[in-house]
């Protein structure tokens, strides 16, 4: 397919400048040598990044995740990576924290590489002081035989030369800070609800003291009273720490709620950005504008794409009829 | 809120039997009664020398192949011993071989899962091929090797099964530890800085346990058997000492001459003690596969 | 409210066995659903929505005690069994959260999609075969006949819920029980696979009872929305008016709580508490109450009736004096 239709770069460039998460706009560095600039933006020469992503690729194989995406995230704020099943927004999430080795492009947070392994012990928990990560299900991210008090515990422990009565303060201080209250901090897994698990995840990920939290669908998996609660938690925590997140979703409704910037991904690549009610109030991108067009309101009419007739053979068809055999 | 089908999900089933007591009370009758024959079998291995009648040693060769009379419930064997005090006294050596062998092979076998789940990738394919060439090899073929090697005996015996035994061992629990590196609580911890000698001995091996248990406990069956038919031939524990492999074997001219007991009375702790073992292991494989989904 | 009901659920009560003791997960469940009509059933965990289904499909677990009469038409759904449970169920189709779960892995699509065909109705496999590659188009899935060959596998989950909605619709249901069909699908496919549902239900004249936890969903395309809480009905509502006029505090805090993709809200109102099956909540008393902030000493006296109010139902004892400030509460 020809390139300049699998990215739709919106034509004038130039006047999304405003979109752009930093000023420059004048695209990638030369050396980079993709042609696809709809997502360019290096990061500003002045401001110190939290988080600053250059060029990054992730290739399973045949398949590209991750194509090309550059961004950064200023102190203080937080920004949402919005996207569908097979967007590469949960491979952006694992390259960030070391769980994913990137194919190409670079990671740097807090002003340090992190787009090579770690080379020592020392440093692999240098890095878990600087990016932490909850992920979605609340049921399979913590430890069935830990409780939450001694999950949180081993943490401290392993960041931390702290003695006993020192960890005891700190484990208090977090199980509070989350919401929980003595007994369900010595109680195991099992024995808590959907939500307050996700709350222990939240408190074992803070007891790193991160710089950034990624929170991986984080909510998504809540009953809708509960969700409110922890995104309450989650704005309470920023107000009290200087912690950014970094919040992957599919949910609008939520990413409005959390975030300050966002970029939208679709099937790998970086279409869009910019302030998270921009992006969302006035989506400029064709796939952006289907994302918030499908989203159920009152006095919504679903509607079926194919109807609508859309020029030759829309790419989307055959990212869902993925898995046919080619025959 | 996905799967909220009203019958909640975790959080009622929450009172899951903790501690082993609980678990044991799961198992149902077969698997109590499976205990109590064992919890038997290891006192007596521990202590039956000392509740032993008469002396398992005394030959008395007026006495040969003479049924039960007197005090001597079971009668004399082939040497004219006390047959009750020689089934007692050999418990110890019929127990601890297979225990040597459990152990031997779970510990290996647990490690090497480990490592090849923990690692993935070539270090993986290349475990997994070479356990694949070490099930060629029969157990009770190794320990002929080995007691050709290293003389008759018990411990060469051991050692032998206990290799042979390790990549069965091995084979079950990478799964499990597989399934277990792929939980997101370990990505998190990995996250997190922690090294993976830590994880997998404080997260992953202790969340194996139960599996681990189970596939010990079948294996016990299994290694005495092996065991006693290597007596048998006179490759593992060696007479005079009191074993019941070895009761079967010396005391087989008793079954031609028409004095099947001592023989016998040898064979049915064998059998009993296997099928306890096998019906508990395999109760307590059903729950850890259960827990586990 | 002329015509009879096409499908009637009266005090619908369910116990199940949890830990060797029956516990309720649905208490006194009454709802009816006309021919052509398209009812949501909104809650959270342990609402009973999906066990509700459930009920009415007869798909309950082993062990479940049932009171309480659901009937079809004019046929006591409850008494059924054998040829007359199956047509039945050929009347009533269900549609599942997790096809991938409710298909043979190892059968093609084909043949899974005419089997009731075949074996119920007696169509003959050539003419079952048309039928299903018809249904397929209508769907929305092109190459239907190759479609007809592959397995579940070849498939992505989008593409195959849309097999499961041609294969309900094959039989010529009249009414169609849809439990969260769209959940685990992505946002853009969503939209898609319910404006399928949706044209082919006006088409085929079909009634609908769309069990979802999303409140914006079910209002967007149902007629009526029906809310329960702890397994019981709480509210029953013109879908139009749910978010502009709820009559039950919990629908008006479930609204409330989920955050606006208008707007960023200083706080959202999250409810306190969490929701609780029916079986956890209190029994002789509003279930609601323990997260109520309109709760009242009254609200304790008894479970509260459903309340008949300006055509819709509501199962608050305050809800004549709350009308109007529950929607202000929340704007």
């Amino acid at each position: 397919m020809p390139e300049n239709e699998s990215v739709p770069v919106p034509a004038p460039a130039a006047d999304r400048d405003p979109r752009l998460l930093t000023a420059d706009a004048t695209g990638h560095p030369a050396a980079a040598g993709a042609s696809r600039a709809a997502a360019g933006g290096s990061p500003g020469a002045g401001s110190v990044s939290v988080l600053e992503v250059k060029s990054l690729r992730k290739e399973f194989g045949d398949l590209v995740a991750v194509d090309d995406a550059t961004f950064s995230i200023e102190p203080g704020r937080s920004l949402a990576i919005v996207g569908e099943s097979g967007s590469g927004k949960t491979t952006i999430a694992r390259m960030l924290v070391g769980l994913e080795r990137a194919t190409r492009g670079t990671i740097t947070a807090c002003g340090r590489d992190r787009s090579r392994p770690a080379r020592s012990a020392r440093d692999r928990r240098r890095r878990g002081r600087e990016i932490q990560i909850v992920f979605q299900d609340p049921y399979t991210s913590l430890d069935p035989r830990q409780t939450a008090e001694r999950a949180v515990d081993e943490i401290l422990r392993l960041h931390h030369g702290w003695e006993a009565d020192r960890r005891q303060a700190r484990i208090e201080q977090l199980i509070e800070l989350v919401g929980l209250d003595s007994r369900q901090a010595r109680a195991l897994p099992r024995a808590l609800s959907g939500g307050q698990r996700q709350r222990v995840a939240i408190a074992r990920a803070l007891a790193a003291e991160p710089q950034i939290l990624i929170l991986d669908e984080s909510v998504a998996a809540l009953d809708v009273s509960i969700q409110a609660q922890v995104l309450n938690l989650l704005a309470d925590i920023r107000d009290e720490t200087t912690v950014s997140y970094i919040l992957i979703s599919h949910d609008l409704a939520v990413v409005r709620q959390l975030t300050d910037d966002a970029i939208v991904m679709h099937r790998g690549k970086l279409v869009e950005r910019g302030l998270t009610a921009q992006v969302l109030d006035d989506p400029q991108h064709p796939y952006t504008q289907r994302l918030r067009a499908s989203v159920p309101r009152p006095g919504w009419k679903p509607t079926r794409r194919q109807l609508v007739p859309a020029g030759p053979a829309d790419p989307e068809d055959k990212a869902e009829q993925k898995g046919e055999p080619v025959d | 809120m996905s799967t909220a089908v009203g019958v909640p999900s975790g959080r009622v089933q929450a009172r899951t039997r903790s501690g082993s007591l609980g678990v044991l009370r799961s198992t149902g009758f077969a698997g109590i009664a499976s205990a109590v024959v064992i919890a038997v079998a290891t006192v007596l291995a521990v202590f039956g020398p000392l509740v032993a009648p008469y002396n398992p040693d005394l030959p008395s060769l007026g006495q040969a192949f003479i049924g039960p009379a007197g005090g001597h419930l079971l009668g004399f064997d082939f040497e004219g011993r006390d047959v009750l005090s020689r089934l007692l006294a050999g418990a110890q050596s019929s127990m601890i071989g297979p225990l040597a062998v459990v152990v031997g092979a779970m510990v290996l076998g647990t490690l090497i899962a480990v490592v090849a789940a923990w690692r993935q990738g070539p270090a993986d394919t290349v475990i997994s091929s070479g356990l694949d060439i070490l099930f060629a090899f029969p157990g009770i073929l190794l320990a002929v090797l080995a007691a050709a090697i290293f003389g008759a005996g018990l411990t060469a015996a051991s050692v032998a099964l206990a290799i042979a035994y390790m990549p069965y061992v091995a084979r079950v629990l990478r799964g499990a530890a597989l399934r277990e590196r792929g939980q997101p609580y370990v990505a998190a911890l990995e996250v997190q800085g922690a090294s993976g000698t830590s994880i997998c001995l404080r997260h992953i091996i202790p969340n194996m346990l139960p599996l681990i248990v189970a596939q010990a406990t079948i294996m016990f069956g299994w290694a005495m058997v092996d065991l006693a038919a290597i007596s048998f031939l006179g490759l593992g524990v060696q007479p005079p000492t009191p074993n019941w492999g070895v009761m079967i074997s010396e005391n087989e001219p008793g079954i031609l001459q028409g004095y099947p007991l001592p023989a016998l009375a040898a064979g049915l702790c064998i059998v009993g003690v296997v099928i306890a073992f096998n019906v508990l292991g395999e109760r307590l494989f059903e729950q850890a596969q259960r827990v586990s989904r | 409210m002329s015509t009879d009901p096409l499908l009637s659920v009266s005090d619908l009560t369910v116990l199940l066995p949890v830990e060797g003791e029956q516990r309720a997960v649905l208490r006194d469940v009454s709802l009816d659903i006309r021919a052509g009509e398209a009812v949501g059933l909104v809650g959270e965990s342990g609402s009973g929505k999906s066990m509700t289904a459930r009920a009415i499909d007869r798909l309950l677990p082993k062990g479940a005690q049932v009171h309480g009469q659901i009937r079809l038409r004019d046929s006591d759904v409850m008494t059924l069994a054998g040829s007359q449970l199956r047509s039945y169920r050929n009347q009533v189709a269900m549609i599942f959260q997790d096809p991938r779960a409710h298909v043979n892995p190892v059968r093609r699509i084909g043949d899974f999609m005419t089997e009731a065909l075949r074996t119920n109705l007696g169509v003959s496999p050539a003419d079952a075969a048309h039928r299903a590659a018809d249904m397929l188009a209508q769907v929305g899935i092109e190459d239907a006949r190759r479609r007809l060959h592959q397995y579940p596998h070849e498939l992505s989950g989008g593409m195959l819920q849309r097999v499961m909605i041609a294969a309900a619709l094959l039989t010529e249901p009249a009414l169609l029980l849809a439990d969260e069909p769209t959940t685990a699908l992505d946002v853009t496919t969503q939209a898609e696979v319910m404006a399928i549902m949706d044209e082919l239900r006006h088409q085929y004249g079909l009634a609908m009872l769309f069990i979802t936890h999303d409140l914006e969903l079910a209002a967007a395309i149902c007629d009526r929305t029906i809310v329960m809480y702890a397994g019981q009905v709480v509210e029953v509502r013109r879908s139009e008016l749910l978010h502009s006029d709820p009559l039950h505090p919990y629908t008006a805090a479930l609204a409330a709580a989920r955050p606006d993709i208008g707007s960023k809200a200083a706080r959202l109102q999250a409810i306190p508490g969490r929701p609780l099956s029916a079986f956890e909540a209190p029994a002789h008393e509003c279930a609601f109450a323990p997260r109520c902030p309109y709760a009242q000493d009254a609200c304790r006296d008894g479970v509260p009736p459903l309340i008949d109010l300006d055509g819709g139902l509501s199962r608050c004892l305050r809800v004549g004096e709350l009308r109007g400030q529950l929607e202000a509460a929340h704007a």
